[in-house]
This record gives structure tokens, sequence and C-alpha cells, in this order.
């Protein structure tokens, strides 16, 4: 592998780099032929070691993987079959499938006549029907129109997504570095099945992984952990393991937007918003949960838990110990579950600590069995096309069945191992992690500090990639419609992609959500510009 | 398991304890079985050899040789930050690439008689996600689906469980070759509407899991017209589509569909993937093909439950759209599969087992019926245990199947190498022998 051939004809690589391949829109450009693994897509690059990385790092992985294989050419085993069942009796289970009652109305496209395109169920209706959220439209138009800074300077710029740039070149770094691995196996141990919760090698990783990003304030069992194709498959199975259709689970608002289909969906389970107020900083309030909770008995609704996220998502804030506390006390007496997003765990950029629910847990007690906390690698390791979900649950009987409901959304071995492989690397983690947090405290105080100069105030924030922006001063009328006129405006005026409020369920208008990780940091200046000439324009004359 | 408390404890749904999963049938306690005593051929050669899994590890050595020749040449990409894009990428949509490259496999395996398009490509991971999710798509809780008998014991829970819609099994016998009838198909509508069971739709599987076998271009176009006329959706499993041992005898829906023009074509869908024809399933690569625009786009947002990694996607687009690396896959992977089929037959037929005429898969349907004590799903069971605890062979009993017909199992054939194939089928005609031997006994 010479690396002097990368740096042949660059122009015409740059030039290519602005050619980018559109997700959505009708001209997709193809620039394929038969033998090339990457294709150029469309993506807000930033061009900062981008050309490199972007021909290092495809090598080194096919480099990695050719090598692999050379290494450990030997007979192919037969692999682990299934995980084998709870009885094994010599008798078919027989079943019957209850009929669940239906959350949804059926709704017909076109009548019902011979001839007439056959019935699709309600569960697809409510989503063709419902049309695009702002969240779905803005992220739409950032993917179609993106900004960049010579070749695009016009367009969209993203902050509405939350992923994080700013140390993908520390991971691609590592995987043009390191091309060593040592288990032994075969092509049979990436190409054959395997057990669909995940490598148990896997599992260990994930849980070293876990306490480090926590600084160590935790012990992760490997044996508690289920793993799965991303952060929305492990939600919408614990909504599928804790509750039935028709239950709910209590979430404090705001709460991130793709929550409602992750637990709602396909499961018919409800989300009861628990509001929280600005006035508390957004605060998580047992005592409104607690009028939440007794408001849906009073209506007959089975509650099964609470879903929280920490740190939190839209609001980046943290739930102190004292909170995590009362909400243990909560759900035990009221005898129910706390799902507990940790997502953004390795992503505090301020002084708080991070405290992880498995921290609190007494794990002598019974309450064990009611917790359960959702990870993933899309944040913390900004790997999100790898796709990888984890639940932690100290509840044997839903890791059994999570287990079982992970056939339908398992990783791909091929990324499971490149992942041992850089997850047991704990020095380049350690340091990752480090300087990951670093340039994100950088960015965040940055990104603050530009709109507060522009009269935006933000609630504070230790973790994740986003700010919960003050706005209500420059929305034309205090309500959701005031609110998404000005989301527009800062879309398709000031081409400047945002979260608004309402999309999080947040009950007091005029929040919205920035999201910085997409950006670098010479782009700040160009953001606050363009947000000013809105903001300028638009005082509510109150 | 969970300590004695005095507390109710905190509840799970019903359906995290249903039993639909299905996990607890013989098709699974034999790989129990297999995974505690596992044949290997040096170290424990009178172990349990697994011939229940329907996987193809005859052609790895073709995938080898082809990501050792083509790193270098596939890692130059003009301009493209392609770790960063492979990284971050999460998109519904899938990449382009590889839709692309899938929808020119899937044409290549039907020898070019029928035409895809990648945008009506949805990637899931696997073909088990994609089946669910079209479940979900087009029935509701309570509905049904009709699914030809004997199928793949893992429909039970993959169309079943979350989604709560049931399986009406159209009967289908070995006085035909176990081959779907029109009355078949009425019959098993009546029973679910006898039942107040509104039909969403056929589910079929093309080649069969588990005869082995293509179905016929006339009982396909009657499946489809059944399907029109009752107004409900048609599904095409065709996940062996590329392991028919000889490429003219499969004949996809998809070419009766252009034969009509795509006619009423909207209620059809077909399930693909990588797992069996090109056996990764570790990869978890499955698609949906819809000829219905709602569908696909409902697919692709549920997707979102079940992306493939974009780093999978980014490797097997460049291996699918290089046509000599697929012709000759294809080619010869058909082959050793033939050849592998042949083995077996010969080797069962020396040892008089019969089995039914298949022309694809990656096993074989075989009739044990007259080895039965009794014509009944015990005296099958009680078979299956022998086969599994004294000749230590784990096939799958008919029954798990849902076959109507004591008798019948379904044999793995691609997932060993060939001396073990011997081996077992060394086991079977010991066994037979013995049995032989143990009747004339009885007779004297």
């Amino acid at each position: 592998m010479t690396r002097t051939r990368l740096f042949r004809s660059r122009s015409s690589e740059e030039k290519e780099e602005e050619e980018q391949q559109q997700h959505y829109s009708k001209h997709n450009i193809t620039t394929s032929t038969g033998m090339r693994v990457i294709v150029p897509l469309q993506g807000v690059v930033q061009g900062r070691g981008g050309l490199f990385l972007g021909s290092v790092i495809p090598c080194a992985l096919f480099y990695f993987f050719q090598l692999y294989l050379k290494r450990h050419r030997s007979e192919p085993k037969s692999p682990p079959p299934q995980p084998p069942p709870e009885n094994s009796g010599g008798q078919l289970a027989e079943v019957s499938v209850s009929v669940l009652p239906r959350s949804l109305s059926r709704v017909h496209l076109t009548p019902r006549s011979p001839g007439g395109p056959a019935y699709v169920s309600g569960r697809a209706n409510s989503i063709v029907k419902g049309g695009d959220s702002p969240h779905d439209v803005g992220l739409r138009k950032a993917l179609e129109d993106p900004y960049h800074q010579s070749g695009n300077p016009d367009g969209v710029i993203q902050l509405g997504l939350a992923e994080n740039k700013l140390s993908l070149d520390l991971v691609g770094e590592w995987l043009a570095k390191n091309a060593i691995f040592g288990e032994e196996l075969s092509i049979g141990g990436i190409a054959s099945y395997q057990p669909f919760d995940g490598l148990m090698e896997l599992k260990v990783a994930v849980a070293g992984f876990m306490s480090q990003v926590m600084k160590k304030s935790v012990f992760f069992n490997p044996s508690q952990i289920i793993l799965t194709a991303g952060a929305n498959p492990a939600i919408e199975m614990l909504s599928f393991c804790l509750a039935d259709t028709g239950n709910a689970f209590l979430v404090p608002t705001p709460y991130y937007p793709c929550s409602d289909r992750d637990v709602k969906w396909r499961t018919g389970v409800e989300i009861i918003p628990v509001p929280c107020r600005s006035a508390d900083n957004f605060r998580l309030s047992i005592t409104a949960l607690d009028r939440a909770f007794n408001q849906a008995k009073k209506r007959g609704t089975k509650v099964r838990g609470i879903i929280i996220s920490n740190p939190s998502n839209p609001v980046g804030s943290l739930l102190d110990r004292e909170t995590l506390y009362s909400l243990l006390d909560f759900a035990r007496e009221k005898n129910i579950h706390i799902v507990s997003n940790e997502l953004f765990a390795g992503s505090t950029h301020g002084n708080e600590e991070f405290v992880s629910m498995a921290e609190i847990i007494d794990l002598e007690d019974l309450d064990r069995n009611r917790v359960h906390i959702v990870y993933g690698l899309s944040k913390d390791l900004s790997l999100p096309g790898f796709r990888v979900g984890i639940i932690y649950s100290f509840n044997d009987n839903v890791l059994a069945a999570a287990k079982k409901l992970t056939r339908f959304s398992s990783i791909s071995v091929l990324s499971q191992r490149l992942l041992v492989f850089m997850l047991s690397d704990s020095n380049f983690i350690q340091q990752f992690i480090e300087i990951n947090r670093e340039r994100l405290r950088r960015m965040y105080i940055k990104f603050v500090a530009g709109l507060k100069q522009l009269g935006i105030e933000c609630i504070k924030s230790h973790g994740g990639f986003y700010c919960w922006a003050d706005m209500r001063g420059y929305i034309p009328s205090y309500s959701e419609k005031g609110e998404l006129e000005l989301w527009d405006k800062l879309l398709n005026i000031a081409k400047v992609n945002v979260t608004p409020g309402s999309c999080c369920h947040c009950i007091e208008p005029g929040w919205f959500r920035f999201c910085f990780t997409t950006l670098t940091e010479k782009d700040i200046p160009v953001v606050m510009d363009r947000i000013r000439k809105i903001t300028e324009t638009c005082k509510s004359h109150s | 398991m969970a300590i004695e408390i005095e507390q109710p404890s905190v509840g799970l749904s019903k359906v995290a304890v249903s039993e639909t999963h299905g996990e607890d049938s013989p098709y699974f306690a034999g790989w129990k079985a297999y995974d505690e005593n596992p044949y290997d051929e040096l170290t424990n050669p009178s172990g349990v050899i697994q011939m229940g899994l329907a996987e193809n590890q005859v052609s790895f050595d073709l995938l080898e040789a082809f990501l050792e020749t083509h790193s270098e040449a596939s890692s130059w990409g003009k301009g493209a930050s392609g770790f960063r894009e492979n990284a971050l990428f999460q998109d519904y949509h899938g990449l382009l690439s590889f839709r692309k490259a899938m929808a020119s496999f899937m044409e290549q395996i039907r020898g070019g008689r029928a035409k895809f398009d990648p945008e009506r490509v949805v990637l899931t991971a696997g073909a088990t996600a994609a089946n669910e999710l079209l479940t979900f798509i087009l029935a509701d809780p309570g509905d049904a689906l009709l699914v030809p008998t004997p199928y793949y014991p893992g429909f039970d829970r993959d169309l079943r469980w979350r989604t709560g819609v049931k399986i009406v099994p159209i009967h289908c016998d070995s006085s035909n070759n176990f081959q779907i009838t029109p009355q078949a198909l009425e019959a098993a509508y009546s029973e679910a509407e006898a039942m107040n069971i509104k039909v969403r739709g056929v589910l079929i599987t093309n080649p069969s899991n588990p005869l082995g076998a293509t179905i016929q271009r006339s009982v396909l176009e009657e499946i489809f017209d059944f399907v029109t006329r009752k107004n409900i959706h048609l599904v095409s499993d065709e996940i062996y589509s590329g392991s028919v041992f000889s490429s003219s005898e499969f004949i996809s829906i998809a070419e009766i569909l252009e034969a009509r023009q795509n006619k009423n074509s909207e209620r059809v869908h077909i399930v693909y993937s990588l797992s069996k024809d090109l056996g990764l399933p570790g990869f978890r690569v499955g698609t949906i093909y819809s000829y219905n625009d709602e569908v696909v786009t409902t697919a692709r947002r549920m997707s979102s439950f079940t992306l493939i990694s974009s780093q999978t996607q980014h490797l097997l687009a460049s291996m699918l759209s290089n046509k000599e690396f697929t012709e000759n896959y294809i080619k010869t992977n058909r082959e050793r599969l033939r050849k592998r089929y042949n083995m077996i037959i010969e080797g069962l037929r020396s040892a008089g087992i019969e089995c039914l005429k298949g022309n694809a898969g990656l096993f074989c349907w075989m009739n044990l019926s007259p080895l039965l004590e009794k014509p009944t799903r015990e005296g099958e069971l009680a078979l299956w245990n022998s086969m599994l605890h004294e000749v230590k062979l784990n096939i799958s009993p008919g029954s798990s199947c849902h076959c109507s017909e004591p008798g019948w199992f379904r044999v793995c054939f691609a997932n060993m190498s060939e001396q073990t194939l011997e081996v077992a089928l060394k086991r079977i005609h010991n066994f037979m022998e013995k049995r032989e031997r143990d009747r004339n006994l009885k007779v004297i």
C-alpha cells in the first residue's frame, strides 16, 4: 500500500467531492465502476483531511480484511447454532397468539374492489398519511443542499442532526495504523451465523468501553448485554418487552423526536409526556411524574415505565444522584420499569459528573429487575453507520426475551469483528475519549458564546452534541405556529436546519435544539451571521 | 433465575413471555444437542453432525479469492471521504451503489429474465427482518397470512410473534409432490373466513424450504390469479433463488409479472437475502423488493429498526457489481450444490431411503415414513429422537415444518465438508442396516 499515490490529481478529486451523491434527490450521481468500493457520497464534507482519510481508510479496511482472511484461512468449521431454547421438550409449543387490540385506526387509501390495490395495514398507513415532520423536512433539505465552505457556501447548514464529526479523524487514523488482530478464525468466523445478540468478544469489549466512558465509576457485566443494530431497535425492543399494546411509558419532555417512532409505532404502546419547564431549567420533577401517573390511572391506561435520557436529548443536562434515587423510589413505589437512555454518556463536556443508573442500583435489592439501560456506539464513538446499539439490563427475563428479538436487528459480524479490535485498544480508546471530550467542550463554549452574542441564551448543558436555545424573543406569536414560522425562516431563508421544540414535544414554544458537532470552528461565524439575519428581523414586539 | 421475593416482581409484556418465538420446538432442540456435542472430524468423530442448519459453506473459497485479489483496486476511490461517509452513513435508503449491485445480482440469478429497479430495493438486516417487516406492513394484529405447508419453522416466529398476525396453512401433500393447488388455496381462505379472520396475503417460498424444489410456472400463475381475485398480497420469499441447481428451472414471480406487463403487480413483494446464495448469513443482508410504492416507502422507514452496517454495504457493493465474479460464483455455486445433492441422494438411496425430487436449496426432503412405528406425529418424533441420539444426526422433523404427513425430514447438506457428509451417510447406512437386521430377527 503506497501512500504517495493518494496525492495524485488532487484538484480533480476535490471537484468530485463537491459532486456529492444526494440521498433523497432524483438525480443520483453514480460514479462506481465494478471495482470501486468507495462511492462519493453526499455529506457535509469539511475537507479536514477528508481526502486523505477517504483514500487511506477504505484501503486500510480492505487491507485489514484481506490480510485477516489470509492469516486465518483454514477449514471452515460449522458455526455455533441458535441459542438453545429454555426447555428441550420434544413437543411443539402449542401457541395461540392472542389478538392484540388495534391501537391505530385503519384507513383505506382506496376503496376495496377487485382489481383495486390491496389493503395496507393501519401501521403502514399512519406513516404514509402522516406526512413529514419539520424534523424530517429539515433533514431532507440539509441533505439535498448541503453547505460546503468553498463548494456550496450558500447551502443549508446542518444543525439538526446529532452527529459528531469532531473526532472522526482519530478513528480513521487508528484504522489506518492497525491491521493487527489475533483471533483464530476462518472466513467462517465472519460469514457464518453467529449469536444474533452479538459476539461475546464484542460484548466484553463494549462492557469495557462503557466503563471507560463513564470514567470507571461502574463495572458492566458482559453477560447482561444484548447487542442490536443501533439504539433505535434497542428502544423498540424494550418497548415490546416491557409493555403491551395500549400500555404507556412516562417520558419527560422535551424528548428526542424519534422516540415516538421507536417506542410507539409498531408496538402500539403510548407515550405520556411529562412536561418540564424552563422555570426549572427543564429539570425533571417527581411531582409532575406522579401527576401524570395518576392521570393515566384515572383514564384506565396502565403505565409500564419511565423512559429518561441522561445526558438529556435535547436539553443536554445531566441527572444528579438525588434525582436518580428519587426516580428509583418512584418506580419502586409504582412497581414500574425505568429505561435510562445513556447514549451520550461519553459525550459530556462540562464539569458536572455523569452518574449512570447502573451506578446507583442497589445490587442487593429487587430494583435491579426494573432498570434497563440503552447505549450505543453511534454517539460516543462517532460510528452510527456501523449500527451498534446496546441493551444493558439487570432483569434475566428481559434479557432472555430481548435476546430472541435480536434476530430481527442483528449487527453484521464483519463490523462486530472490526469493533472488537478497535475497542480492545484501550490506549487508543482512552485517548479518543479524552480528546473528543475536549473538542466537544471547545465547540460547545464557542457556539454558545456565539449565540449569546446574538442575544440567544441556552440552558447550561453538560453533555450531548447540542444546546437548547431560548428563541422565545424571536417567534411571531407565542405558539407552536409561531415557533414553526421561525423554524421555517431559519431553514429556508437563513438556510440553517435546527430542530424546533415542538418536535420534541416541549410545552413551551420558542425553544430550539442546535447541534454543533457537525461544524468546524470556522463555520461558527458563518452560522451566527445567518442566524443574525433572521433574529434582527424577527424581534417580537411584546 | 429470579430469587424468591415477597412483593410482586415488576411485570413484562405478553410479547416477552409468549412462546410464539417458537424456540421450544424440536427444530431448535436438535441444535441444542449439537451444541452440546458437536461433531469434529479429528477431535470428536462421534459427535452430533449438524444437518438441521441450512447454511451454504460450499463456496467460501470463491469469496475469499475475490477479496484477496480486489483489495487494492477497490481502495483508491476517487475523491470522497470514504471512511467519514462510511462511519456516519445511516440513511435508511441504503447506499445506492449497493442497491444497484443487489438489483443486478438478482437479475443475474434469474438469467436476465426479469428486471429489478434499485429504487424499489429496501434493505434490512436479514430476510428474517424482511419477512417480519412485510407482515407488519401488510396486515394488522389478528389478520392472517396463508402459507403453504410444509414451511420453514422460523415463520411461526418471524410472521407472528411481534406482529400478532396469524398463519393459516395451505395444506399440501405428497400425492402431487407437495405442490400448491387452487383447491388448497381456496380451502385455506375459506377456513380463515369461517374463523372470522381477515386474510391479507399469501406467502410462498420459492424455491421451497423445506422441499428443496422450485414452484412450477403454472402453479405460480394460479397463485397470482388467486391473490388478484381475492385482492390480497403475495409475498414471494426467493432467498434460495441462486441455489437452484439448474438456472432454467427457476421461475420467479417477477417473470410472471413481466409477462403480464406488470398488471396487478402492486400486490407483489419479493424477499431476498445473501445468507443462502452467497453463504454470508453473518453479514445480515436482506432485502424487500416491492412493486408497491407505498410499501416501499413504509418499508424504508421501518427499516430504521434493522439497518445494514454501512461498512458491509460498501464491501458487498463492490463484490456484487463485479459481473465477472458474480457470474462465475453463481455458476460454480450451482454446480457444487448439484454435486452435493446428487451425492446425498445416491447415498440415501443406497441405504433404501427415498427423497422428494428436488432441484434447489441447501437440503433435501427425505421420506422416512416406511420406518415409522406409528404413522403419527409422535411416531415421527420418536424416530427423530433416535436419529438425534443414536445416529447422532440432527435433522429437522416434518412436524416442525407443519407437514400434514408424518415421516418426512429435512436434511441439510451444504453446511459441511464432503468428508463429513460421507460420515453422515455412512451412519445412516449403518442405522438402516441395523434396523433391517433387527426386523429380520423379529421375523425369525
